[in-house]
């Protein structure tokens, strides 16, 4: 049962990144929208993630939260940055993205708030709460 | 263990699908909003300058849009010189212009200043052949151009009077107008008989151009 419970945790988490990375594919390769340097730097921690669960499920390794959890952590922060950035709560000025294509620019804002980094900080939040709650129940178990 | 992998596979082929199918839809829904765009602007499409190549009364008509320094616009260029003498007399190829690239408008203008000589055809394909000399990415030298010239028998003294004249002036900044108009971002871009490419490449500018040739004759 225990075991499991800790299947479908992981089975959940590689959906989730399965859904950020083919969404944010379509993003770009379907919708034309060019990805800016934020958004790269949020779409290499996710796209690995994808094949790091799927191996896990696969050979059902516990370990999966030591080689997952940096690049969900550094994922996280940078969406948390870029979403400040979009919210205008940190200058645009003070972002790296100068050229291209401005890190602050909205290509979409579903029901007023949901923005692509909203999307992707959402997916990063998630699979760090869900790799936490592995973390507690499953890798240090006291 | 059997059904695990089943779960996984399936999930993974259901998201990838939906990824598909979705983008097909999408695709097929803006080239069909894309359409009605350029129909609504069909009499901009061409305009009484834009150089001719082929029979003048052919039904089916190729509008490019293209840019001399565009490596792209350089590989089509012979194949669709071929698809125009494959339709005999029935498909004909106006140019106009989408200058991209940062020497792409002084190379437009000697081009203009060459059809006053009646050496647009040639001086285009030297340009072409020599592209990756004067046009190339890491180091651009448009000075060859002006090289180029004598070798093609053009009067270098009267093309540097004509490339200024108004008219040709007049020609780019229409066709830098219609960019928007059309929403043109990437060369070469092709419209038969006023209707956009559903996908860009070869195949479905020679499968456009046939469905047009069998539709007007």
């Amino acid at each position: 049962m225990r075991e499991k419970q800790a299947y479908n945790l992981l089975f959940v988490c590689w959906i989730i990144a399965m859904i950020a990375s083919l969404g944010s594919l379509f993003f770009s390769s379907i919708m034309n929208f060019v990805p800016c340097t934020l958004c790269w730097y949020q779409r290499i921690c996710m796209y690995p993630l994808v094949l790091i669960f799927l191996t896990a499920l696969i050979r059902f390794e516990k370990s999966v939260f030591y080689y997952s959890s940096s690049l969900i952590a550094i994922g996280w922060f940078i969406s948390l940055y870029h979403n400040l950035v979009q919210l205008k709560i940190i200058p645009e000025e003070a972002s790296p993205c100068v050229q291209g294509v401005p890190c602050a620019m909205k290509y979409i804002n579903w029901l007023g708030f949901i923005t692509i980094p909203m999307l992707s900080f959402f997916a990063f939040s998630i699979l760090l709460s869900l790799m936490y709650l592995f973390y507690r129940r499953f890798v240090n178990e006291k | 263990m059997k059904n695990k992998t089943i779960i996984i596979g399936g999930s993974a082929l259901f998201l990838i699908c939906l990824f598909l199918i979705g983008g097909y839809f999408f695709k097929k829904s803006e080239i069909n909003k894309y359409s009605e765009e350029v129909e609504k602007n069909r009499q901009k499409l061409l305009t009484e300058f834009a150089p001719l190549y082929g029979n003048k009364d052919a039904k089916v008509e190729i509008v490019e849009f293209l840019d001399p320094e565009c490596e792209t616009c350089r590989n089509f260029y012979p194949a669709v010189k071929k698809l125009i003498a494959e339709f005999d007399g029935k498909v004909k190829l106006f140019v106009r212009y989408a200058p991209f690239h940062k020497n792409s408008i002084q190379a437009i203008q000697i081009l203009e200043a060459a059809r006053m000589q009646n050496k647009y055809w040639q001086t285009l394909e030297f340009f072409f052949q020599k592209q990756p000399e004067w046009g190339s990415h890491q180091k651009p030298q448009p000075e060859l151009l002006w090289t180029y010239l004598p070798k093609l028998g053009l009067d270098v003294e009267r093309i540097r009077q004509d490339m200024n004249h108004p008219q040709v002036i007049n020609q780019i900044e229409t066709d830098m107008k219609d960019l928007k108009t059309f929403n043109i971002k990437a060369t070469p871009t092709f419209f038969v008989n006023g209707k956009p490419l559903p996908t860009f490449g070869y195949g479905p500018l020679r499968e456009a151009v046939k469905k047009a040739v069998e539709e007007a004759y």
